[in-house]
């Protein structure tokens, strides 16, 4: 966390090389370990409990299911196995300098030339932008709106027209960078019919992994103010014998319950792409998003002065939930998404 | 009997219904036919009109009946709450006295636990018990209490120990509800219903053979009710499906369960009514205010997310992990539903929504949802004790130091 890198390279190839967990949900014949959503979100679940810093969620949840999304056969041969084995770090650029969620919002252009694209505009937020050797960039093709004329391309981060920059992040645990691309020379993923829909899907995707790492962290933060309100005297009484605590606590894990039931609901119904899946992805990122900064904000309160210091790490977990929050689109975009796709 | 197998008891019990079930029987005359044959009750003891099967036969049971269309022992209200409490701590005289009648539907039970003085503090109650002779004198006044109007018995808790610290002076009865000196009066709540009522005690009397359990162990008597309670065992009974439905019985079964479904009418409503809110946004073009889309959205982000965190406590509990406390929340969580589930049928409904009755919204049903909902976070325990009971049992949280040990007598009451 406190190097420019965001991330301690040992654990992460410990990571990768002993656990295999990068290329978890990654089929077998590209290097992965063959899995699927479900057991993805069981280890979103555990890193966000952990607070690990790791270029995981960009590598694994974003670029590699983007690949497996919109590749095609030759490409995801090509691409998936170092991204398996943890040997190259990736990322998905998708939001732009408004911060918009909404495919509809990108304007980063791919212009066609002789032997692929060139990139021309500016991406934001993009989560561990600063060291991905590979890009996953969505962008949209000369003269078109909407979802028309969407693709997502891959490039090396050192290719020339590339220039990135590090932002100064309030969750110092998920790094974001600016990438500017001045004609940088990218290859197009996949094909060019319908190519919102791979990008769609994985933004879905990414939602319902981000729900199952934000109620990790949930659970870890209201298992920290549940042992603290059993150790902490004030008055001659350990403060959870406190019906104002004992209340809050109870309150906070049925929050926490509900969010987790519609993390896990998620994750399976997309495991076996059950046709309502989308929505659910948007129900459970509104779900976790909403209980995890609630737990957050209690569990700085439930610790009193001790929570508010840098010292107690609370704090870290707190900066994260608020990230998350926000990070794919925050609570009242979902819920719109959700009603839309209901037919409301 | 009960180490038979499944196949053994379908065969068993569809060859008896084949030989008996006529539709054109009297209700009562079918009833007892089930009670001793023990068909009715196939899980209870051999001795006391059951089977001795284990409970999971029961289903082989009741899919046989259902088949059939056959009608099944009387199940409505505490009947069987009683039932259960009898089996658990009555003595033989009391199972043979009231077991059977039970099971025919004769008579009718009513749970007189609750007092005005004591509702969350159950075990504070202060209507008391005499002993005078051979028989326990009542006075006091018990409330909440479903279909007194129409019961014939109940299940009384009475202090009968003043000295005795609180949990330990109550003793358990069941009392005679048509007697003199028993006054049933209805309450009548906020939304126009009278499900309940408020039984007044003056000077009425128990024959001491109907004390269940010992004199000051009524808490640990109630305990088991209670917890027959939690388990759903009361409330809305559904009629046979199957089967032609015509003949007598029906037309008798139709009417008790008429009168026995009548207190919880409004239950569905108390409950929020989930399902009706997108259907309601549409009708009235509420779905396109942005402002009642995203209220919507919460609504159904909760409603969901508690129907999948029951699934996932069901899950747990067919992997062999006994239900526990975490009942408390889903009931908590069914508190919050219901009161979210009014705000936005009202916020949908708008101007309307100072209408009631056939002036308003789905004739009344709307209106209703609103001045229903308080019930469920009060009703079989509010949610302050369910997150009592969240905080101490499941967080282990420390409990509240107590300030009602001691004598009861010297305990502040209302």
């Amino acid at each position: 966390m406190g190097t420019a890198e965001g991330y301690d390279p040992a654990v992460w190839r410990q990571l990768s090389e002993e656990l295999a967990l990068p290329g978890i949900h990654i089929p077998e014949q590209y290097g992965g370990a063959g899995f699927g959503m479900v057991e993805l979100c069981v280890v979103a679940e555990e890193l966000g409990r952990a607070l690990l810093c790791a270029p995981y969620f960009s590598t694994a949840v974003l670029a590699a299911n983007a690949i497996l999304n919109a590749g095609t056969e030759a490409q995801k041969a090509s691409l998936l196995p170092d991204l398996a084995s943890g040997a190259r770090r990736a990322t998905l650029a998708v939001t732009e300098l408004n911060g918009q969620w909404d495919p509809h919002s990108i304007e980063l252009v791919a212009t066609p030339i002789a032997n692929g694209y060139h990139l021309d505009g500016i991406k934001s937020y993009v989560v561990d932008g600063h060291v991905a050797e590979l890009l996953v960039v969505a962008a949209r093709l000369p003269n078109t709106v909407g979802n028309d004329g969407l693709a997502l391309f891959t490039l090396n981060a050192n290719t020339s027209g590339v220039e990135r920059r590090l932002l100064e992040s309030m969750d110092p645990t998920r790094k974001l960078a600016r990438i500017d691309f001045r004609g940088a020379h990218a290859q197009l993923l996949g094909d060019l019919n319908d190519g919102a829909k791979p990008l769609i899907r994985t933004l879905d995707q990414a939602a319902i992994a981000l729900a199952n790492e934000m109620v990790g962290g949930a659970q870890k933060l209201l298992d920290s103010a549940v042992n603290y309100a059993k150790v902490r005297v004030q008055f001659g009484r350990t403060i959870g014998s406190f019906q104002a605590i004992k209340h809050r606590c109870a309150d906070l894990l049925l929050d926490v319950e509900l969010a987790k039931s519609a993390a896990y609901y998620a994750a399976q119904a997309a495991a076996v792409d059950d046709p309502e899946w989308p929505a659910l992805a948007c129900l459970a990122k509104a779900a976790a998003s909403e209980t995890y900064l609630r737990v957050a904000a209690e569990c700085i309160q439930l610790h009193g002065g001790i929570g508010f210091t840098w010292d107690n790490d609370t704090h870290l977990w707190f900066k994260r939930a608020k990230s998350s929050e926000v990070f794919l689109g925050q609570p009242s975009y979902h819920r719109e998404l959700l009603m839309q796709r209901w037919g409301v | 009997m009960s180490k038979m197998s499944e196949a053994e008891v379908r065969t068993e019990v569809r060859t008896w219904l084949t030989a008996n079930w006529d539709p054109e029987m009297s209700l009562v005359g079918w009833r007892s036919k089930l009670a001793d044959s023990g068909w009715g009750m196939p899980h209870w003891p051999e001795a006391w009109y059951g089977r001795g099967l284990p409970v999971g036969l029961t289903r082989v049971v009741e899919e046989e009946f259902a088949n059939v269309g056959a009608v099944g022992a009387a199940k409505s209200g505490v009947r069987l709450l009683a039932a259960a409490t009898l089996l658990e701590h009555g003595t033989d005289l009391q199972k043979k006295k009231f077991l059977r009648r039970i099971l025919t539907g004769e008579d009718n039970w009513c749970q007189l636990f609750s007092e005005p003085g004591s509702g969350s503090d159950l075990a504070g109650a202060t209507t008391r018990a005499d002993l005078n002779g051979d028989y326990w004198i009542i006075n006091g006044q018990k409330v909440w209490t479903t279909s007194a109007h129409h019961a014939d018995h109940g299940l009384l808790l009475a202090r009968t120990d003043w000295d005795a610290p609180k949990h330990e002076g109550m003793s358990f009865f069941v009392i005679d509800i048509k007697q003199p000196g028993i006054d049933v009066q209805p309450l009548k709540q906020m939304n126009g219903h009278a499900s309940f009522n408020q039984v007044f005690f003056t000077d009425a009397k128990v024959p001491v053979e109907n004390l269940v359990g010992r004199v000051g162990e009524g808490w640990k008597v109630a305990v088991t009710t209670l917890a027959h309670e939690r388990r759903g065992a009361d409330g809305l009974s559904a009629p046979s499906k199957r089967g032609s439905r015509t003949g007598r019985i029906y037309v008798e079964e139709r009417a008790e369960l008429e009168t026995a479904n009548q207190p919880y009418k409004w239950y569905p409503q108390r409950a929020g009514r989930v399902d009706l809110v997108i259907e309601r946004a549409k009708e009235t073009g509420a779905n396109t205010d942005p402002n009642v889309r995203q209220e919507i959205a919460r609504l159904m982000i909760m409603a969901k997310s508690a129907e999948w965190t029951a699934r996932r406590a069901r899950a747990a509990q067919q992997q062999g992990r006994p239900q526990g406390p975490e009942g408390s929340l889903g009931k908590l969580a069914a508190s919050n539903v219901a009161r979210a589930a009014a705000r936005v049928h009202t916020l949908i409904t708008s101007t309307e929504a100072m209408l009631t009755g056939s002036e308003s919204p789905r004739n009344g049903i709307i209106a209703e949802i609103l001045v229903s909902v308080p019930a469920v976070s009060i009703a079989g325990g509010t949610d302050e004790i369910q997150r009592n009971i969240i905080a101490e049992r499941v967080l282990d949280l420390p409990k509240e130091p107590r300030f009602d040990t001691g004598p009861f007598r010297n305990v502040r009451r209302n």
